[in-house]
């Protein structure tokens, strides 16, 4: 299992649907990509995490550092994620203070605040 | 001795070897399906600091993993060869080599996602390395009739 990674825009979002296992292999290609969002100028990001396997700390790490980037050019970085399990590893980092967690890319897309 | 022992070069891609392993053995001894999960979380995250350990002090011991299956529960450890001075203390340079500022203070989320995680957890760390353990009670498998 690989991570997989497809983007996409809506509007003035850029939608990044990830796929497989964020792990400690695999995460520095998540990390790239949302560097290259950013440095071509997508500073409004919504990671949708709901093909995702595995996330672990090293995860999110990457979507700490993707949040930094884009506030640092007023931007957003929103996810979606209905699945429990993965959900639970960032209740317990208390991470789910730090993100918009959204149930669909729709809402995700539409948040505004 | 240990139900199944596993060594692997301090390498990322090694990991998902130890997470699938752990699991495996994990469901065998009688950790619930719910908690299978928690296990495969937890091995990683504890993979994942040994190999950022030695990485970071250029240690080419191999990671070590032990499973093992007791009567009422099943343990793991993790074992690396990377020596501190003091429990907790970070490797010099292992913030360095290229890693993003944001990279800093992931050995510390890995531990908090453990401990958070797992109830039973005890991390040591000496002059010859550290150890992660982590103990999950088992539900015995109902006898074949």
């Amino acid at each position: 299992m690989d991570l997989s990674l497809s983007t996409r825009t809506v509007g003035d979002r850029t939608v990044v649907e990830v796929g497989g296992e964020i792990d400690v292999y695999t995460a520095p290609k998540l990390r790239e990509q949302l560097v290259e969002l950013v440095n071509d100028g997508s500073f409004h990001l919504v990671v949708d995490m709901e093909g995702v396997d595995f996330l672990d700390s090293t995860g999110l790490g990457v979507l700490v550092g993707g949040l930094k980037r884009v506030r640092a050019h007023e931007g957003s970085l929103r996810l979606v994620c209905n699945q429990e399990r993965i959900l639970k590893i960032f209740r317990i980092t208390g991470l789910t203070k730090v993100f918009p967690i959204h149930t669909s890319v729709d809402e995700a897309v539409a948040a505004t605040d | 001795m240990a139900t199944v022992e596993l060594r692997f070069s301090a390498l990322p891609e090694h990991v998902r070897t130890a997470r699938l392993v752990a699991a495996a053995v994990a469901r065998r001894a009688g950790v619930e399906e719910a908690v299978l999960d928690e296990v495969r979380l937890a091995v990683g995250e504890a993979c994942t600091r040994a190999v950022g350990l030695h990485q970071a002090g250029g240690v080419t011991a191999p990671v070590r993993v032990a499973l093992i299956e007791d009567e009422k529960q099943f343990s793991i450890e993790v074992g690396d060869e990377a020596p501190r001075s003091a429990p907790g203390d970070r490797v010099p340079g292992a913030a360095g080599q290229g890693e993003e500022p944001e990279a800093d203070g992931e050995d510390e989320m890995g531990l908090a996602v453990i401990s958070g995680l797992v109830d039973d957890v005890e991390v040591t760390a000496g002059e010859s390395g550290g150890l992660i353990r982590m103990t999950w009670p088992t539900t015995p498998a109902p006898l074949v009739s």
